[in-house]
């Protein structure tokens, strides 16, 4: 489906990636958003704000991120799509809303512009320590998708793309930017809106009667209806049968949650989204994502200059990760190298994925700054030795 | 032998009668407020698809399981801003939250005061059986003074809220107070509150037998009626902060707050046009026909 015309601001753009975000939600049909104030993701809701009136659609500023996190998904079962957007400490808040969108399959988008933590941390400097919460802050099995863009055009394509994936598998999304990519201000190039794609909800056509709001499709994804049609429909955060009714007992439960974790698992193929260079003779691959592959990058160039074949495999989608890929990839090559703004969080996703197959070296750096190229320059050669 | 009429129930089509039995304890008054509420909306003449239920978590959290509108079942205190969302995304809802005194004023009570603030048009019916019943009967913010709880086994010692006077005071459009023993003035103000636009805020006060009456040796269902019919006054118009409840005095019950103040989406139009003149978009339901 072609993308809603009021919502693509078509043309050529000098904006950072927080607005850039903000255009990429109204271009994907975002017509809803709540939010509460948190440094450094406010300016993703205050574009949102002034934009909105003139498109067709609401930004209301909640009493905290509870409210704001399951306020979209109120809006979704109304029928819009809708997104929220914070850093940190907001996003802990977070937690218990992003389990029952995972749990009542309500496609909405959370966009975490990261900044350094634990705690309130540094509100204003980067970080990328949040990877692991996206993946499993909130209590119970369930499946995460979850991108993670490295410029302001990526805050734009990639945030259409976070929304269309959500209405796809029925998941919330997580959309992992970073302080440095959300402030960084680039040229962003918004296409019009009969280039722009945008998946439409995955309504049902069953009438009222024959329609079973948690029977799934044979992608395991159910089909949606929304307040309001006459479906007099339920939902619930409890354990549910087909019907949506509670059912809270062992079968029921092993045959949800082992969907929920199924619809995104199967997909992984598809969801694997990376982007490569220098593979066909690489013998170390920097595996990084977000801003901390910008600064990779020089590190290649420094290694390849010093003749070792170094590559890249930048991480697009972090959530589901792509283990199969990255095992593929490991059998052909030495070794991982993977810097990152944490203290080893995808590290040791890369390493679990390599299965043995090839070293995985950690670059750590604690937040507050990116890495110096150096640092992981002298990881890529030492894993070349 | 001539067969025997068949005999329905009027608020029979409103329930989920294929998830009965409820799970509600023999004497509860949650049952009660949901049969006045059944009668309230049946008279109100309403579209009933277009009539939404959201709960959050406790005994009273499970009506939106039984009734037969689109329903939801939402998380522990998040009903309101789901709610929010909701009412905001499809303004051609009438959206009733329905749920418990601990949900609504412990884990929920920020969002109980800002969506009065903003007056969005919802409908919040509070069942206060004095309790968090759900986990056993422990202390909540509605529970009075040396009340015996799971939690306060010598007695409570916290003041708690007088919820009426909580919900004016942050700017609900309509308050109210009844008990489950009056069951044609609670269904005529869930009438009063389908008509009217704006927040509006309805306590029940509900017996909990099986953990509020028992442990304070104030006997069961058909006693609780009893305490509440000699204790309860009428007192339609009285100032909220006179209406205070305690453990054993007097029951103020009555309309006591019916007012006109624009509701959020009306203050949000307004405001738009204003200044954006012709370049203000209304958000298009998505669904409305
Ligand atoms: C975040 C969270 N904390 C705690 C609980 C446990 N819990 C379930 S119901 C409930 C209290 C409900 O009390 P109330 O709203 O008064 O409803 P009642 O059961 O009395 O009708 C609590 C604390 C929960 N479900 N979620
Ligand atoms: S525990 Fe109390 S509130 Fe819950 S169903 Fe039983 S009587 Fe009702």
């Amino acid at each position: 489906m072609q993308a809603d015309p009021r919502g693509v601001l078509t043309g050529i753009h000098f904006i950072d990636g927080d607005h850039a975000c903000c255009e990429g939600a109204l271009a994907a049909g975002a017509r809803f958003a709540a939010g509460y104030p948190i440094t450094p993701s406010t300016e993703v809701v205050e574009r949102f704000a002034a934009r909105i009136p003139t498109v067709g659609g609401i930004f209301i500023q909640m009493e905290d991120e509870l409210a704001a996190s399951i306020t979209i998904q109120g809006a979704v079962w109304g029928g819009a799509k809708a997104f929220t957007v914070t850093s940190g400490p907001g996003f802990s808040l977070m937690m218990e809303h992003i389990g029952y969108a995972a749990m009542t399959e309500t496609p909405c988008v959370f966009v975490n512009v990261q900044r350094g933590g634990p705690s309130t941390g540094l509100p204003t400097l980067p970080a990328q320590a949040d990877m692991m919460q996206a993946r499993w802050g909130s209590h119970g099995d369930y499946e995460i998708i979850a991108l993670s863009p490295n410029s302001p055009q990526e805050c734009f394509d990639l945030t259409v793309r976070a929304f269309n994936l959500s209405e796809e598998y029925r998941t919330p999304v997580m959309f992992m930017m970073d302080e440095c990519v959300g402030h960084m201000t680039e040229k962003v190039v918004i296409p019009p809106a009969e280039q722009v794609e945008v998946y439409p909800r995955r309504h049902t056509r069953r009438a009222p009667g024959a329609y079973k709001p948690y029977e799934p499709e044979a992608d395991l994804v159910p089909e949606m209806v929304h307040a309001g049609e006459g479906y007099r429909f339920h939902i619930t955060g409890l354990t549910h049968d087909e019907w949506g009714y509670p059912n809270m007992n062992v079968a029921t439960q092993d045959r949800l949650v082992r969907r929920l974790q199924q619809k995104i698992r199967a997909a992984e193929d598809r969801l694997t989204m990376v982007d490569e260079h220098g593979l066909e003779d690489a013998e170390v691959v920097v595996v990084s994502y977000g801003i901390t592959s910008r600064v990779a990058e020089r590190a290649i160039e420094m290694a390849r200059q010093r003749g070792v074949k170094a590559g890249r495999c930048r991480l697009i989608g972090v959530w589901p990760f792509p283990d199969r890929h990255l095992k593929a990839l490991a059998a052909r090559v030495k070794a991982f190298v993977v810097p990152e703004i944490n203290l080893g969080q995808i590290a040791r996703e890369g390493e679990r994925a390599a299965g043995g197959a090839a070293r995985t070296i950690p670059v750590t750096h604690a937040g507050g700054g990116v890495h110096r190229p150096q640092d992981i320059l002298e990881a890529i050669m030492e894993a070349a030795r | 032998m001539s067969a025997l009429p068949e005999i329905v129930n009027p608020v029979e089509p409103l329930l989920r009668t294929e998830r009965m039995p409820h799970i509600w304890c023999p004497g509860c008054g949650i049952g009660t407020t949901v049969n006045c509420f059944a009668r309230a909306l049946l008279e109100s003449q309403r579209n009933l698809d277009r009539v939404a239920v959201v709960s959050g978590i406790g005994c009273s959290g499970r009506v939106a399981g039984y009734v037969k509108l689109d329903s939801f079942h939402t998380t522990h205190g998040r009903a309101i801003p789901f709610a929010t969302g909701l009412k905001l995304a499809n303004p051609s809802l009438e959206v009733v939250v329905y749920s418990g005194d601990g949900d609504l004023f412990a884990i929920g009570g920020n969002h109980f005061i800002h969506a009065a603030r903003r007056n969005v048009d919802i409908k919040v019916i509070c069942v206060n059986n004095l309790i968090y019943a759900m986990t056993g009967g422990q202390t909540g913010p509605a529970t009075p003074s040396t009340a015996i709880t799971a939690t306060a086994p010598y007695g409570c010692y916290e003041p708690s809220f007088n919820l009426c006077a909580l919900a004016e005071a942050a700017g609900a459009s309509y308050v109210a107070r009844w008990t489950t023993f009056h069951v044609r003035q609670l269904t005529k103000s869930m009438g009063e509150v389908l008509r009217k636009r704006g927040f509006c805020f309805i306590e029940v006060l509900s017996p909990c037998p099986t953990l509020y009456q028992r442990r304070n040796k104030m006997g069961d269902g058909l006693d609780t009626m009893k305490f509440y019919k000699e204790k309860s006054r009428v007192r339609n118009g009285a100032p909220t902060s006179e209406v205070a409840l305690t453990k054993d005095g007097e029951i103020a019950v009555g309309k006591f707050v019916d007012r006109e103040r624009p509701d959020y989406i009306e203050s949000m139009r307004g405001r738009l046009s204003e200044q954006l003149g012709d370049r203000y978009v209304e958000m298009e339901c998505p669904v409305c026909q």
